[in-house]
């Protein structure tokens, strides 16, 4: 775990146990572990620009519950291996790979926000593969766009679309701003507001490099929020709703930068027969960095129902 | 003649050849999937007069190949983007999945392409119009990186194109471009996507390739 400064800490936050890298389509994927190796496999997947280093409070929680906790970095993130383009497909392709290198055995599945959604491609998939599925806020709305014109819409696509063509175009010669540590602690706070200095820190010495001009956060500058494409996100609902394992569904209320802004009542109907899900007021989108030992708890107590 | 010009389009170099000198407006042709530039026999100058360029997408021709995939419409749309913004206008020809690409690239960028002419081709239809059960492509290996790419050709026919998606893209088209009837369809196929963007009043449909090229020549 290079350029990592041992002396930051963070009261309950653990480094890993082991790190390994799983390669797939010419791609190192870097993977983490926690927990006894022998113990029940549970996958945890990471949402968009984040990191498997955010885990470090969660997942040493789930490990002192039993299980042998394993995530990783999706390619262009973290310390896995930069890709030439980015896309669904290949994410998912990468998951499977660490599905598989885990063992083909039913295991417990946990994402955040876009590792979620991943995740219920993968379910869909291969239904028999997961024996328990938790989605942390990463839970689509089938909620309509917001009363806007047609017309105006489809202006609206039109900037979005010359935005990320104009990005793609000058690319080649961007990279990541750097900054002090303390600068990019505070880039990281728009995405989490509630956090505490010492934990932003913390994961940005994990999530960040330090560079001779500077800190810089490990995310491909290829990879940028917003865009455009053909899929809905709400697509995600339908697969959810056939979903046969049992299945946790959590909700973070507060209304963020990065947050979905998925309500209850627009995912209540869409729940598996088997599937429940838990509102948690006053926590943003990220509740598991926000909120770990109350949603390692819900996570601990619904699998051991 | 076939000169190539090398473009960059992130750590991908994008060859871009120009099949034929000429007087006139540009002409760029977007191939079909699996096929590439060099391939393609460019219209008689009776037809299209100035000169005829085409270019090899990603993963394709001799345009470089990436590690481990992650193909979509929208990385080969930026692919044309970069080959239009050389040129600085363009008139389009796409064929296949090229033909769809053009369409995109109609809407992105109305104020640059002087027309567009979606033909047959390899790829027209893509994977579906709409959801459909999750699907995981295998992973597969192309170490001496030859093209085309067999991860593009997997990724490229399993890819979603809903036919309210491809009406956007010819409605802003039509709604800023600079010329008149900016889309013309020579598809003999019927396809769902390109359905939604015939059903557009504006659009031309029913016309031969040359006629259409004559049509914004």
């Amino acid at each position: 775990m290079p350029n990592r400064d041992d002396t930051i800490t963070y009261e309950g936050a653990r480094r890993p146990d082991r790190q390994y890298a799983v390669s797939t389509s010419g791609i190192d994927i870097a993977v983490y572990e926690w927990g006894a190796p022998d113990a029940d496999p549970l996958l945890l997947a990471h949402g968009g620009s984040d990191f498997a280093g955010t885990f470090d409070v969660f997942a040493p929680l789930l490990a002192a519950g039993g299980w042998r906790v394993i995530a990783w970095d999706q390619r262009g993130h973290g310390d896995s291996g930069r890709s030439d383009l980015y896309g669904w497909s290949a994410d998912l392709r990468d998951l499977k790979a660490v599905f598989d290198h885990v063992g083909y055995e039913p295991v417990v599945a946990v994402g955040h926000s876009k590792g979620g959604e991943l995740l219920c491609d993968f379910t869909e998939a291969h239904p028999a593969r997961i024996k328990k599925f938790v989605n942390l806020d990463g839970l689509p709305s089938r909620r309509p766009a917001p009363d806007i014109q047609d017309h105006e819409r489809t202006q609206l696509r039109r900037e979005d679309i010359t935005t990320w063509l104009d990005y793609r175009r000058g690319l080649h010669d961007y990279n990541r701003r750097p900054g002090t540590l303390q600068e990019i602690v505070e880039r990281r706070k728009k995405m989490n507001p509630r956090l505490s200095d010492e934990w932003l820190t913390y994961i940005a010495t994990i999530g960040a490099r330090q560079d001779p001009d500077g800190w810089r956060w490990k995310v491909d500058p290829a990879i940028r929020f917003g865009g455009f494409g053909p899929s809905r996100p709400y697509w995600g609902l339908y697969r959810m709703a056939g979903f046969s394992m049992p299945f946790l569904g959590v909700l973070g209320m507060v209304p963020e930068q990065m947050g979905w802004g998925t309500k209850p009542e627009e995912v209540m109907p869409w729940l598996p027969r088997s599937g429940r899900l838990e509102v948690l007021h006053e926590t943003g989108h990220f509740v598991h960095i926000e909120r770990p030992h109350r949603v390692a708890e819900l996570v601990l107590e619904f699998l051991a129902q | 003649m076939n000169t190539i010009t090398y473009l960059r389009h992130l750590r991908i170099q994008l060859a871009l050849h120009q099949l034929r000198a000429g007087n006139g407006r540009n002409l760029l042709i977007l191939h079909g999937l699996g096929d590439s530039a060099a391939r393609l026999a460019p219209p008689s100058s009776d037809v299209w007069p100035g000169p005829v360029f085409a270019l090899d997408f990603t993963g394709h021709g001799a345009s470089s190949v990436p590690r481990g995939g992650g193909y979509t419409c929208e990385i080969l749309l930026a692919d044309a983007d970069i080959a239009l913004n050389h040129l600085g206008e363009a008139t389009l020809l796409g064929h296949g999945l090229g033909g769809y690409i053009a369409l995109m690239l109609a809407g992105a960028r109305p104020e640059r392409v002087m027309g567009t002419v979606i033909a047959d081709g390899p790829g027209i239809t893509g994977g579906s119009s709409g959801p459909t059960s999750a699907r995981i492509t295998p992973p597969l290996e192309n170490p001496d990186r030859r093209t085309p790419d067999p991860i593009a050709l997997m990724e490229l026919t399993s890819d979603i194109r809903p036919p309210d998606y491809a009406n956007a893209f010819a409605r802003l088209a039509l709604q800023n471009s600079t010329i008149e009837d900016p889309i013309t369809v020579c598809v003999r196929w019927q396809i769902p996507w390109l359905d939604a963007v015939i059903s557009e009043p504006g659009v031309l449909n029913g016309i031969g390739l040359d006629d259409a090229l004559k049509h914004y020549a």
